[in-house]
């Protein structure tokens, strides 16, 4: 564990790489180095998970402090790196994940003139990504997390000359940028409560310094949950996810669906003790998480663009983790986010892998019928599916349905409610999305049809190694069964703390096995009556969901135009602001300040001009000022 | 005393030695001219390091102390020294100066010989001013400085509006100093009056318990000299017009060295000479700042000119500075500092990345680009980096510097982060946009089509300050270390305010001790 650094030094070692010397190494080399550099990272993390496992003994819990970064008066901030279970799972899935994507990447972006700049910017993420997941501290966290944020503005707009990815890119960071401000005030607030910005040292010290419900922690979590708001794309902020589609498809399934974007979830784990301590905060991270969770899925239905879909129910799948760790329950929202993790990169390969075959399209009026032409894709797109809606036994169904299961037993049947009305929306969604693209007569035009193909080996591979997770990837968290629950025990000493914290705060509730079960099947119900109903509209009758637009034309307006609320943000936001600045540069800085300059230089001329008269050159006017000079000053002498 | 070895001297005089040289060269031998203000501004620069390198930061005194009577009766001496304060900003000018003469390579065509005799008259004197301990020799400094540079803007500036700008930045900087000399004056008979030491030397003037109302006057006589200079809301307006109107290398020179001049002042006597009115005058100065952040800001958004825009990210980033100057604590003081330098390096890289695009489309308005990461990658990835730096993005060194002084601003008042926080928002618009309109998009214009990518003196030029960039992004610690100890003698010594200084016996002999005791430690190796 000493080289702990090497994780991350791994993928910047190949971002430097592809970065100075990518124009002159061949394609193949660029994407092997890039590979390569995430399979290391990879082995390395798993042999340090595996090590421990094969001895049976737990994870050892790793702190190393590199070197000195920062260091003014009390201020000391180290690059120092922490291996816990926590983040150990973390890196699993970044490099896991981050591996399959490189590879398929490879095969993606594969006549792409960028191709090398591709590959070192994706390493460059997964860099920081790493750093994020690995630190010690807030502050190195922070550069972890603006890093990502670095790479993702870099990746949206990868197509530099596309007018709206770059646009979308900008969007991207300043909107991210509205979080920071709250997590760097947090970082500040930090610093001056506890003298200190390492996270045992201030996780350790919380609850002896402030009872629960103490302002100063009230006010730290909910300033680093503003971060968290930014950065995984929960209500406010969550407008610039959907335009993040405009980067090529693998930087959506890594970076906006897999690893980033869960960035936000991560922390609120990783501060799980302040949250403990902090339950006005904790009720508003489940009350955000699970109105973002609808929200988006409202959104989702009726979206048209297959990439867009697949992003919304990001942002309601973000919502379920937040809603897990609002409730107490950090197990649960991080299962979810491996779980979501395996089955969204693979959806969103697999619509990559459909844009591909069809040549850039990505509107599903113009899918259809591509079962056929398509099979691996489809097949592996169907597990991700029901991975994601929920169905047993796939990953999805374990993780949502813990969460939902600690909503109820945690005591808070409403959001309970919401949250499963949620999943009835997601599978309903998620299947309009599969049969419009795979299922029906085809609509594409018949030239485009002709060179459909099943993609290539790079990228297929992938797809089957992600289907085997969407499917297997729950196992390790069963319910209902003795010792299912690995993943919670191997969690267990990072989150012990802050259960115990919460059980303190809360009566203790008997919930039996009979609940859980019975509840088990509400969620499977939801999700097979979202699934018929999506039936019956698209495949069974497909003229009915153009009625039921018509019938309900506002609704489905409100809901197509997403609310209307990039609109309200552009004019109630953006323009007044830009107003201003062209008021106050015209009004201010021009007339007034500049107004005022010129005005004195303007006055000296013209008081000089005045002056100047004096000196009319006649000797007399001289002769006679000299005399009245002289009178003055002895009526002054005498006067005195 | 160390006679056998003057090095600060010789780190501010080498540039003058090389306009001795120039003057005797031939006008039309240009090469021979590039070459030996090169060389001369390479070896400033090397014994500029040479310095770096002897500088004991543990130390919070006066170091590489030279000291020489210049006129005895009055009491005005020749006196140098540096302290972790303006040990850095020294290194940067010294590195400027290569920098600047490099970026000029080409770019000046008439009158090439004045021009590089301007520019090391300059290095001289911003050198001076740094280094300068006795008032009366840094005011000589500060006056010549104004020559050099109004010059760069008359002669070599744009035509269109050179004289106007040139003169406002003349008239405006020399109004400011006026009342610097007036309150030079004030301190320097009060001083007489009170002890009958005759004395223009700083350190002397620091053991004066000054009262409560001069204090007022004098600050204020001070503080306008500097805020002008810095430049603080609202005596910026110079500064947009001097930024678009001279050449290239005047725009680094002034958004790299100058402004400082106004930031290290506050700090080199503001401060310390007067620290009850400093703490009187605090919410007018955080309030200022503060419009200066954002209000600098919000120009930015409406700019067309890309060399205007960056200098009003200059009044937004000054204005972070003068934030932490007067957040008065440790982390805020290190991270002014800090900022200074990070300031330099990255508005130092991009003024010169928009003169090298100025070289090839003459012109400036961002209108007129659009789409060049593809016609110039090389370019692109240097002018990401620059801006990035200039966002404070974490990593980079512009981050470090704005951290340090939002946390000290934190301390002093979580209010002045909140909105000084503010301001980082707002940067990453302005600047993400212009970079959008600049290099993103297809190319529009047929001529960005064909420009070339830079050439190897170009990147050459600007390696070091991006590797800089990066360096104290990741490693900053060496560059706090060196002024950890002065500026905590700073924040006791506005802590304590004028009491304690004012017990303690006032006297020439106690200087004259002072003196001895930090030039024995401060000898060079």
């Amino acid at each position: 564990m000493e080289n702990a650094w090497l994780i991350p030094a791994f993928p910047f070692t190949g971002f430097l790489i592809n970065g100075l010397f990518g124009d002159r190494l061949k394609r193949i080399f660029s994407g092997c180095i890039a590979c390569t550099a995430m399979a290391l990272s990879f082995t390395y993390a798993l042999a340090l998970f595996i090590r421990p496992l094969l001895a049976d003994v737990p994870l050892e819990a790793f702190e190393r402090d590199y070197f000195t970064w920062i260091e003014a008066g009390t201020l000391k901030v180290a690059f120092g790196l922490l291996i816990d279970p926590l983040s150990l799972l973390m890196v699993l899935v970044v490099t896991g994940v981050g591996f399959l994507i490189h590879v398929y990447s490879i095969g993606y972006m594969h006549d792409d003139p960028g191709f090398s700049r591709y590959f070192a910017y994706l390493n460059l993420f997964a860099a920081a990504m790493l750093l994020l997941v690995l630190a010690n501290n807030f502050l190195l966290l922070f550069v972890g997390w603006e890093g990502v944020g670095l790479c993702s503005y870099l990746l949206i707009g990868f197509w530099y000359e596309k007018q709206s990815a770059t646009d979308a890119g900008k969007k991207a960071f300043i909107v991210n940028r509205i979080g920071d401000f709250g997590f760097l005030l947090a970082i500040f607030l930090i610093f001056w409560t506890f003298g200190s910005l390492d996270f045992q040292v201030v996780m350790a010290a919380a609850p002896d310094l402030f009872p629960a419900g103490a302002p100063t922690l009230t006010a730290i979590t909910l300033l680093l949950f503003l971060g968290a708001i930014g950065k995984s794309a929960q209500l406010p902020l969550y407008v610039w996810l959907p335009d993040a589609m405009e980067g090529p498809t693998p930087v959506s399934a890594l970076i906006h669906a897999a690893t980033m974007v869960t960035a936000g979830v991560y922390m609120v784990a990783r501060c799980s003790v302040l949250y403990a301590l902090a339950p006005f905060a904790l009720g508003l991270v489940a009350a955000v998480g699970c109105a973002t969770a609808v929200y988006a899925a409202t959104i989702g239905l009726v979206q048209n663009d297959i990439k867009r879909v697949l992003a919304y129910s990001t942002v309601s799948q973000l919502g379920y983790m937040f809603l897990g760790c609002g409730v107490g329950a950090f197990v649960a929202g991080i299962f979810h986010l491996m779980t979501h993790a395996f089955f969204k990169a693979l959806l969103f390969l697999g619509s990559g892998s459909v844009i591909h075959a069809l040549h850039g399209e990505q509107d599903l009026r113009r899918m259809g019928g591509l079962r056929a032409r398509l099979p691996l894709t489809y097949w592996t797109f169907m597990a991700g599916t029901l991975a994601l809606c929920g169905i047993v036994p796939f990953a999805g169904f374990f993780s949502k349905d813990e969460i939902l299961w600690e909503a109820f037993a945690g005591g808070h049947p409403l959001l309970y409610g919401l949250a499963l009305f949620g999943a009835l929306l997601t599978a309903f969604y998620m299947f309009r999305l599969v049969f419009l693209t795979f299922h029906g007569t085809p609509r594409a035009g018949a030239e485009t049809l002709a060179k459909v193909h099943e993609s290539p080996r790079t990228m297929t591979i992938p797809l089957m190694a992600l289907a085997v997770l969407a499917l297997v990837g729950g196992w390790v968290q069963v319910p209902l069964v003795a010792a299912g629950k690995r993943l919670g025990a191997f969690l267990a000493p990072v989150f012990e703390k802050a259960e115990h914290l919460l059980a303190a705060g809360r009566p203790l509730q008997h919930a039996g096995a009979w609940q859980e079960g019975l509840l088990m099947g509400l969620s499977l119900a939801a999700a097979i009556a979202g699934i018929a109903f999506a039936y019956r509209l698209y495949l069974a009758r497909p003229q009915l969901p153009n009625r039921i637009a018509e019938r309900f034309g506002a609704c489905y307006r409100l809901l197509l135009n997403k609310y209307y609320v990039d609109e309200f943000y552009q004019s109630a936001l953006v323009e007044p602001l830009r107003r201003l600045a062209e008021g106050l540069w015209r009004g201010i800085d021009v007339r007034v300040i500049d107004g005022a300059v010129n005005g004195c230089a303007q006055l000296a001329i013209a008081l000089s001009g005045r002056l100047r008269r004096l000196q009319t050159g006649y000797v007399h006017h001289y002769a006679w000022t000299v005399v009245a000079g002289a009178c003055g000053f002895f009526i002054y002498i005498l006067s005195r | 005393m160390n006679i056998q070895f003057p090095l600060l001297s010789e780190i501010i005089f080498a540039p003058l030695l090389g306009v001795l040289l120039l003057v005797l060269v031939d006008r039309d031998n240009r090469p021979l001219q590039r070459w030996i203000a090169l060389i001369t501004t390479s070896v400033t620069l090397i014994l500029a390091l040479f310095m770096y390198a002897g500088f004991q930061g543990d130390s919070a005194a006066m170091q590489f102390v030279e000291r020489h009577v210049w006129h005895a009766g009055v009491g005005i001496e020749y006196l140098l020294g540096v302290d972790g304060i303006s040990l850095l900003l020294v290194v940067l000018t010294a590195l400027l100066g290569p920098i600047c003469v490099l970026a000029c390579w080409t770019d000046i065509e008439q009158h090439l010989k004045e021009f590089l005799i301007c520019l090391l008259l300059l290095e001289t004197a911003m050198l001076g001013v740094f280094c300068a301990l006795d008032l009366f020799l840094f005011y000589v400094f500060w006056e010549v400085m104004l020559i050099p540079m109004a010059l760069l803007i008359l002669v070599w500036g744009n035509p269109r509006r050179r004289v106007y700008a040139a003169v406002k930045f003349f008239i405006y900087t020399m109004a400011g100093s006026v009342f610097m000399l007036v309150g030079i004056l004030v301190l320097y008979f009060h001083q007489v009056e009170a002890t009958g030491v005759y004395s223009f030397s700083l350190l002397q003037m620091q053991q004066l318990a000054l009262p409560g109302r001069l204090q007022i006057w004098l600050f204020l006589a001070f503080a306008l000299a500097f805020a002008i200079k810095v430049p603080m809301f609202p005596f910026h307006t110079w500064l947009p017009d001097a930024h678009t109107e001279a050449p290239t290398v005047g725009s680094v020179i002034l958004a790299g060295v100058l402004l400082k001049m106004g930031t290290y002042g506050f700090l080199r006597f503001n401060l310390p000479l007067f620290p009850e009115a400093s703490a009187t005058f605090t919410p007018l100065m955080v309030t200022l700042a503060l419009i200066g952040i954002i209000y600098g800001a919000f120009m930015c958004l409406v700019q067309t000119d890309l060399k205007r825009l960056i200098a009003f990210s200059s009044v937004s980033h000054l204005g972070f500075v003068m934030l932490g100057i007067f957040a008065m604590n440790r982390q805020g003081l290190q991270g002014s500092v800090l900022q200074m330098v990070n300031h330099g390096l990255s508005t130092g890289a991009l003024f010169l990345l928009v003169g090298m695009l100025y070289e090839r489309r003459h012109t400036r308005m961002i209108a007129d680009f659009g789409g060049l990461s593809k016609p110039l990658p090389v370019f692109a990835t240097c002018f990401m980096i620059a801006t990035l730096a200039s966002i404070g993005l974490p990593g980079l060194n512009g981050f470090v510097g704005e951290f340090l002084i939002l946390l000290g601003a934190f301390k002093a008042r979580p209010l002045w982060a909140v909105l000084g926080a503010s301001g980082v928002i707002l940067a990453a618009w302005y600047m993400l946009w212009m970079f959008q309109r600049v290099m993103f998009g297809p190319v529009t214009r047929s001529e960005n089509a064909g420009l070339r990518d830079l050439n190897r003196r170009e990147l050459g030029l600007l390696v070091p300050v991006l590797a800089l960039i990066v360096w104290i992004g990741v490693y900053p610690t060496p560059l706090l270390h060196k002024m950890e100890a002065s500026v905590a003698a700073l924040v006791t010594r506005i802590e304590a305010g004028g009491a304690v200084v004012g017990r303690e016996p006032s006297g020439s002999r106690l200087a004259d001790n002072h003196w001895t005791s930090t030039t024995k430690e401060t000898r060079f190796h």
